[in-house]
């Protein structure tokens, strides 16, 4: 029967770059993907002639290349990527836009420092004391305790349309909670996101895929497709292996899984979780139009545009369908080098679940068809010179982002239940991926190379 | 076995993990960490490296050891003529 040091489940982001680590020190690793193609929830798919990505708006975490001690720097490190392959483009700028003010912000926390200095001069030193405050937190530490970060933002900000203002981002962008996000989850976002900026490898999410299948196919590395686990089976409550859908058993005493916290827990064996993991609220409906003309061709250069058009920001699951009072709106063209030879724009709205799986075949639709009417008076709210035209479109719902990522309830940053040290009461059963708690394709990234380290390469 | 290849051997090593860094130029008397960007997660490599490479283990506590390119080369100079 075949046994293997270690199993990994899902070969996206981070079970991708948790397999690269243990095969680097010769370590048997399975790698099992149920579908064809890698990446799980950054992936890419080709419709018209053209290439879409889904996941990925920007990789967070932007450095230049040299800068030191890093999470981007770690990362290409650990998985023996040169800087150069990612080809990082960075961003021009990026805005929060609500109904009374907006804020711009760029690679350099200094120019979002001077926007908050003009527009809410009696907030700059607190501002200035919620970063230095940041700066000198552990915020990856594995032990941290979970504190709302909105409380501890309070302290330093005291004006709530400014903290809405600095949250919104932030929490469309990896909160798994509604409204609020543990304070080492802002730690994390806030410097990935407002210190460190926005980037765009040139040729998209496919290109960080490539760069991790080829040190896989170096190390020698196989990925099993089309594998999908049936089961996580257990002797004597310890790990002992995998049954795929196709009725293979394969062994192993230690399995790494990106599944997700309570859809791994779910596939264990007999087990009656002690305590189960609860299932996010937090998914999403995405429109991406394709125009006949680029944004900046119509004097739009933004990158990024967080929009909300309500006094607070409202970060939780909508009551309707979704919500189009508010979205993250994606110009990837705007990004320092340009792709593409058409016109591009994704926008990312809150969606309700339930409320989409419940709709039969034509009402679902239709219902497609409102969300990107709404994406459209968005942009032409932005663009007010844009004609309107759009050459081609595709939409995906919250049922479409379960079908591919498994995710109950469509989730795109999980459980609220993290396992920070990634270990669940299974002996042998391990995290990675979303459920452990770091987000964003360099988070996930970082996470798998983590739990590879601790629980493959260092016990 | 020579100084000068174990320090090549452990150059070699350091070059793959800082795979980002110009190693051409360390100062063998600075620690190594406050030349490149290497963190204990890299250290930790580096051991790994040895053992992958030349077999050679390194246990935890004598880390410190390998702390710059002088004290790394009197370290394993003698674990690499155990082997030779």
């Amino acid at each position: 029967m075949e046994k293997y040091d270690v199993i990994i489940i899902g070969a996206g982001m981070s079970g991708m770059a948790a397999a690269i680590r243990l095969a680097m020190f010769d370590k048997k690793v399975l790698l099992l993907e149920k579908h064809i193609i890698t990446g799980g929830l950054n992936s890419y798919y080709k419709r018209a002639k053209r290439d879409f990505d889904v996941g990925l708006h920007a990789l967070t975490n932007y450095m230049e290349k040299g800068e030191k001690k890093k999470p981007l720097s770690k990362l290409l490190k650990q998985l023996r990527v040169p800087y150069d392959d990612l080809k990082l483009s960075p961003q021009r700028h990026s805005k929060i836009l609500f109904p009374e003010k907006s804020l711009t912000f760029t690679n350099d926390l200094n120019d979002f420092s001077q926007e908050i200095a003009d527009k809410f001069p009696d907030q700059i030193d607190g501002f200035h004391q919620l970063v230095s405050y940041i700066n000198s937190f552990s915020e990856t530490s594995l032990d941290n305790e979970y504190i709302l970060a909105k409380d501890v933002v309070r302290k330093y900000i005291t004006n709530e349309e400014l903290l809405e203002m600095l949250f919104c981002p932030l929490l469309i962008y990896g909160s798994a909670w509604e409204n609020d996000m543990d304070f080492s989850q802002f730690a994390i976002m806030f410097k990935s996101i407002y210190i460190e900026g926005f980037s765009r490898p040139e040729g998209g999410v496919r290109t960080i895929i490539d760069i991790l299948l080829k040190k896989l196919e170096n190390l020698g590395q196989e990925i099993r497709f089309k594998s999908e686990v049936q089961s996580i089976e257990t002797v004597n409550g310890k790990v002992a292996g995998v049954k795929l859908k196709n009725g293979d058993f394969i062994q192993a005493d230690k399995v790494i899984s990106s599944m997700g916290y309570p859809e791994t827990l779910s596939v264990v064996s007999g087990l009656d979780p002690k305590k189960k993991p609860a299932v996010g609220k937090m998914t999403f409906c995405e429109s991406i139009l394709v125009l006949d003309k680029k944004p900046q061709d119509l004097a739009f250069d933004s990158t990024i545009v967080f929009y909300n058009n309500r006094p607070k920001y409202l970060y939780r699951e909508p009551e309707n369908l979704y919500d189009p009072q508010s979205a993250v709106i994606c110009f990837p063209n705007n990004f320092t080098h340009d792709d593409f030879d058409e016109g591009w724009v994704r926008i990312t709205n809150m969606a309700n679940f339930d409320l989409w799986n419940k709709l039969e075949r034509p009402e679902y639709k239709a219902k497609k068809e409102e969300v990107f009417k709404d994406a459209c008076s968005l942009t032409k709210k932005l663009i007010p010179s844009w004609d309107g035209e759009v050459v081609f479109k595709d939409i995906f719902s919250p049922t479409t982002i379960k079908k591919y990522t498994g995710h109950f309830g469509g989730t795109v940053y999980g459980s609220t239940d993290k396992s920070r040290d990634g270990s669940t009461e299974v002996p042998g059963l391990y995290l990675c991926g979303t459920d452990q708690g770091f987000l964003g394709i360099v988070g996930s990234m970082l996470s798998g190379i983590s739990m590879a380290n601790l629980y493959g390469l260092m016990d | 076995m020579e100084k000068e290849l174990v320090r090549e051997h452990v150059l070699n090593i350091i070059a793959d993990v800082a795979l980002d860094d110009d190693v051409t130029t360390i100062d063998d008397a600075v620690a190594l960490r406050d030349q490149l960007d290497l963190d204990s997660m890299d250290f930790l490599d580096i051991v790994m490296e040895l053992k992958k490479r030349h077999k050679i283990e390194v246990p935890q506590e004598d880390y410190p050891q390998l702390a710059s390119m002088n004290s790394c080369v009197e370290y394993l100079t003698p674990k690499f003529a155990a082997h030779a």
